[in-house]
């Protein structure tokens, strides 16, 4: 009876699936003509049938998500990824943690994103809104299409196995479970600026209403992206067994270049908000933002730059989002470079000032994630046309970027004090030289104390110093004289508080970066059973390595005792475990998480002589990048609360005449 | 998928990177082999270095530097050598030749020429006459007054 049912539910999925295509494809056609032809009628078709397309695709992924967690055998792809053994949280995340599956995840997001926009849209002008959700929707057909003909997740089998094939071990972890789909939040959150980008260059007119809605939308996917991506780092940094937090893979720079310029967007549509300038500059970024988000799923899908994370290195997928990417890019720019000329910049402002500020750091950002793009594409480039093969690999990323990240450290504290439309430099940055040289004492500390000659570690100390003292400074200003100062402190705007934490939160997170890299301790030994042996300041005990059996897997586990100066820190326990069904080992290492260190113990074999192999890592200031990342996405949060964009969001006068197309 | 599984099985042999066998006594020269071994990629993996590749090969290659260092190479003609047998593939860290140097050249290249136009923008900004704002029509007015009632 209940195969029946399953298979009831999976046929069910797939034709929503059909009808929410079907159902974008009039949603991108209807309003558009409707909004040229101002047909009120036809503009207004927009709204149902994104709640339609959601409803429907919701219902599909819901269907297939059962499917899984039913362990429904008749799915082919329920059969290649997933095992009635495996415990239930992966089997719900094994819906996304494959090819098929990751893409109605993604279209998924796509109509959420276009059913929020219908939602929150009240205040949007009928013709914009029209035209946003037609652009959203366009997205939608692509990717609706792409699943349907080419990665179909309701592929059926005639006669089910007895049992599947298992989720790759790998991704049977609760930081890597909530990954990707944080990732898709991020990536397809920039598709709404992009819709948005698109529909004003159709409309010709890009104001200060403008970007204080697409701001609100940028936002919002710069908070995913930093929420997956820190998801991602820390997974890597607990469960690839030797501690790395950041390996710049292809995959991971796929996300990180959409991570900056949205970074950059997040920031140049405040110019556009508060000073109606920058505007061509923003729509450009809002489509580079977007299209790198569309080239990191090209990346991950064609498994052209081969990368754990590529499940599918199908060339026939990769070409269709090939496709996909140049018509969307190619119909953007093709339309920016027409209609750019028409967005006239209003306000008039001095070099040194706010907006220069700004401009800064967008050209810092774009810059650096410029040179993270031809450094992920550049083996490609050199083999084809240079008939060179060759790597590049960590050492090329942290020289050519990290001087860009110190650059945009060191004009951080300065920009945000510095007044809009016409500062005087010198004045604006009276107040930060004590913290300037603060920071400087600190860096000269953390020089003084370490025993080895690299910069890379006060230089770190003090650009992180340079910037939370800079917060604090700035925060201290706001307050003017006088009493209440705390009163008016608390009665800040929410999108202040919000640029403060998330500042912070950069500041902190390149502490910990910095001390990560410069200051890692690491021990590689045969360890016999209760032999001690010290690591820095640590003693480490192994105690007893058993053989044990878990859900799906069997372990070779190991008790360590890590005590410092006599005193029982911690009692870690490593893990080597391998998983029969997938035939793949892994290691779980053991971490004693800190403020100031983590000490970070790994299993290996047993020796000819009884010992085992142990690695010991002391890893200082290491969780100051993930409480730093944190920080940046609540910041982002913060200011995403902010009364302005509840209230005025779209404030500009609905009967405005917009500028038709011609 | 094989070939996934495949790469995933390399990727993730359980023991990571240098075994204890391997450690040459030496301190100096085992932390400049250790050095050695972070610029060099493990060919059978993704971008992994040797020094924290589990792969055999991997370990093949760190097993080479030491016997290199240890026979008297300095660093660069320890890498040479390993250059001149497995190619330029096996260097993470690009060389600045040929080619390269657009690879290398891109970051500060761009910065120079993003540079060079933000200034001539932002100096266009300095100098630009203030756009006098057109007043709100009554219907604007109107529904601005809306929108600061709520």
């Amino acid at each position: 009876m209940r195969h029946i049912l399953a298979g009831m539910i999976t046929e069910l999925g797939h034709f929503a699936l059909i009808l929410a295509f079907l159902v974008a494809i009039v949603q991108m056609v209807v309003p558009m003509i409707g909004a040229q032809k101002r047909w009120g009628s036809w503009m207004a078709v927009a709204e149902p049938a994104a709640n339609a397309q959601f409803a429907l695709t919701l219902v599909s992924f819901g269907a297939l998500m059962y499917a899984f967690i039913v362990s429904d055998f008749s799915l082919q792809l329920v059969v290649a990824n997933s095992h009635s053994a495996k415990p239930m949280l992966y089997k719900i995340s094994g819906t996304w943690g494959n090819h098929e599956g990751s893409m109605l995840l993604w279209v998924l997001i796509v109509t959420l994103f276009g059913a929020m926009a219908a939602w929150f849209g009240g205040n949007l002008p009928p013709g914009l809104k029209a035209r946003v959700l037609s652009v959203q929707s366009a997205i939608g057909v692509a990717f609706f299409a792409f699943i349907l003909f080419t990665s179909n997740p309701f592929i059926r089998l005639e006669t089910p196995p007895f049992d599947g094939q298992d989720l790759n071990p790998l991704l049977q972890d609760p930081g890597l479970a909530f990954h990707p789909p944080f990732l898709y939040l991020g990536y397809v959150g920039l598709s709404m600026a992009f819709s948005f980008a698109v529909a004003a260059l159709i409309e010709g007119r890009v104001d200060a209403a403008w970007g204080r809605w697409v701001r609100p939308w940028t936002l919002a996917a710069w908070v995913f992206l930093t929420i997956g991506i820190a998801l991602g780092s820390w997974w890597a940094y607990y469960e690839l067994g030797w501690g790395g937090f950041w390996f710049w893979d292809p995959v991971e720079n796929a996300s990180f270049m959409p991570w900056l310029l949205a970074a950059a967007l997040l920031h140049s549509a405040i110019v556009v908000e508060k000073r109606e300038a920058l505007k061509s500059w923003t729509i450009l970024l809002a489509i580079l933002a977007f299209g790198f988000s569309l080239i990191g799923t090209f990346i991950v899908r064609s498994g052209l730059l081969t990368s754990v994370h590529a499940f599918a290195n199908d060339p026939e997928r990769g070409i269709w989002i090939l496709l996909i990417m140049g018509f969307f890019m190619g119909g953007a720019l093709v339309l920016f470079s027409i209609r750019a000329g028409v967005m006239e910049a209003k306000g008039v402002f001095s070099l040194a000032s706010r907006e220069s500020a700004l401009v800064m750091n967008n050209l810092l950002l774009a810059v650096s994630c410029f040179v993270v793009f031809v450094g992920t594409m550049w083996p490609l480039v050199a083999e084809m046309f240079f008939d060179r093969k060759l790597s590049v690999g960590p050492p090329f990323f942290n020289a050519a970027f990290t001087p860009f990240m110190v650059a945009l450290g060191l004009i951080l504290p300065v920009g945000s004090v510095l007044p809009w439309k016409r500062a005087r430099l010198l004045k604006a940055m009276k107040p930060l030289r004590y913290v300037f040289v603060l920071a400087i004492a600190v860096g000269g500390l953390a020089f003084a104390m370490q025993t080895g000659r690299s910069l890379i570690g006060p230089i770190g100390m003090f650009l992180a110093a340079w910037i939370l003292m800079g917060v604090v400074m700035e925060l201290a200003q706001r307050t003017g004289r006088g009493d209440n100062r705390l009163a008016r402190l608390t009665r800040l705007p929410r999108a202040d508080w919000g640029k403060a934490v998330a500042h912070g939160g950069l500041g902190i997170t390149m502490a910990g970066v910095a001390g990560l890299t410069a200051w890692t301790i690491d021990d590689i030994r045969v360890a016999q059973i209760d032999q001690p042996f010290s690591v820095g300041s640590y003693e480490l005990t192994l105690q007893s390595v058993e053989e044990v059996r878990g859900p799906n897997y069997l372990a070779t586990r190991a008790e360590i005792l890590l005590t410092q100066g006599g005193d029982v820190v911690a009692q870690l326990v490593p893990e080597k475990r391998f998983y029969p069904v997938a035939q793949m080992p892994t290691t779980e290492a053991a971490i004693d998480y800190d403020l100031a260190r983590d000490v970070y113990v790994v299993i290996g074999d047993q020796q000819s002589n009884g010992g085992w192999t142990v690695r010991t890592y002391i890893k200082p200031l290491t969780n100051w990048i993930w409480i730093g990342s944190a920080l940046m996405a609540f910041g982002g949060l913060l200011s995403l609360s902010d009364r302005r964009f509840r209230v005025a969001a779209g404030a500009r006068k609905s009967s405005a005449t917009p500028v038709p197309a011609e | 998928m094989r070939r996934l599984a495949l790469i995933l099985m390399l990727l993730a042999t359980p023991l990571a990177a240098v075994q204890p066998d391997e450690i040459l006594d030496d301190p100096v020269l085992e932390e400049r082999a250790r050095e050695l071994s972070k610029g060099l990629r493990c060919l059978v993996c993704r971008n992994e270095s040797i020094d924290e590749s589990d792969a055999s090969l991997a370990r093949d290659l760190r097993l080479l530097v030491r016997e290199r260092l240890v026979a008297g190479d300095t660093d660069d003609e320890a890498v040479e050598f390993i250059v001149a047998r497995y190619g330029e593939f096996v260097l993470l860290n690009p060389t600045v030749s040929g080619a390269n140097w657009l690879l290398w050249g891109a970051g500060p290249l761009m910065l120079l020429l993003a540079g060079g136009g933000g200034l001539v923008y932002l100096r266009g900004r300095a100098r630009a006459k203030p756009v006098t704002e057109a007043p709100l029509s009554a219907e604007e007015q109107a529904r601005l007054d809306d929108i600061l009632k709520q």
